[in-house]
């Protein structure tokens, strides 16, 4: 016999099994999302059609640089979630969760394309002025 | 004491189509969906053109090339009204989400609302874009 309460082995059944978890998660990045989305899209907006040059020095810059991290880290999060609750709608089984994986895969490494290319150019502009100085 | 068995959860049934002819509301929130899930092409070029803009000259040359061409502007301004759209019923969802609008008639308004309004921030945005 397991000393084990009902309650505790109910604890994880239900149909989410996490509760509430996904459903608050997804109203924090709601409204933080919808802080952010308005500047970036102008932010972003305004890069379009600028030289490498330019983009780069646009992009090390301290606005621009942390709206678009935090854009594409929450943002990312919050699709990956989202995307997940549309695939368990639709699909079951190995399916479902060879999906589910592929958009959490594909979340990340696009937060890390973006990530990457912002280190970098950060990375060009603080050498840039080193040279000059 | 209850016994833990493994079972196969049922797929919620597709309502639109074979049970509800199509709704204001039903089309508003799945639109939402939609739109949401398409928003991902916006963020994969827009990951790989800044790679781009990191890599060497040539490679930025083509992937920039796409990102300004009509078919780069047709992606972009889709993805502006996609997430001007996401994000007004988005925000249709926290006001439902504390026991508000939830009424028929304010539910359609507000489906109109997020419709009309995506379209209009859309076009503010791309002429405050073409200007500045
Ligand atoms: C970074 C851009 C965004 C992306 C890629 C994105 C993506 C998604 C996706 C894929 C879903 C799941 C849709 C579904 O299956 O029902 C979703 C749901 C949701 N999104 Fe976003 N979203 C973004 C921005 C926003 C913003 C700015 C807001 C708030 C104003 C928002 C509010 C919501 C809400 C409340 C839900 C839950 C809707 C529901 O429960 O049916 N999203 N989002």
């Amino acid at each position: 016999m397991r000393y084990l309460t009902d309650r505790k082995r109910a604890v994880g059944k239900g149909a989410s099994g996490s509760g509430t978890e996904h459903f608050w998660w997804m109203t924090m990045s709601s409204v933080a999302l919808a802080f952010l989305v308005p500047a970036f899209i102008f932010v972003f907006g305004h890069a379009i059609g600028m030289s490498q040059a330019e983009l780069q020095a646009y992009f090390a810059r301290p606005f621009p640089a942390i709206l678009t991290a935090l854009v594409t880290i929450v943002g990312m999060r919050h699709f990956a979630k989202g995307a997940q609750v549309m695939l368990e709608d639709y699909t079951q089984g190995s399916l479902r969760k060879g999906l589910v994986i592929f958009v959490y895969s594909l979340s990340w490494l696009i937060s890390a394309l973006v990530l990457y290319a912002l280190a970098k150019m950060m990375f060009l502009a603080a050498a840039a002025q080193q040279i000059t100085n | 004491m209850a016994e833990p068995k493994r079972v196969e959860r049922p797929l919620s049934p597709f309502m639109i189509g074979p049970y509800y002819r199509p709704q204001m509301t039903s089309m508003s929130s799945i639109l939402t969906r939609i739109t949401g899930n398409a928003l991902i092409a916006g963020f994969l070029l827009g990951a790989w053109w800044l790679i781009a803009a990191v890599s060497s000259p040539g490679y930025f040359g083509v992937v920039n090339w796409i990102v300004t061409s009509w078919l780069g502007w047709l992606i972009f301004a889709g993805m502006a009204w996609a997430m001007w759209y996401h994000y007004l019923t988005g925000l249709r969802h926290l006001l439902w989400d504390t026991g508000r609008g939830l009424d028929v008639e304010t539910a359609e308004k507000l489906g109109w609302g997020a419709i009309i309004g995506s379209v209009v921030l859309t076009l503010l945005t791309l002429i405050i874009l073409a200007i500045f």
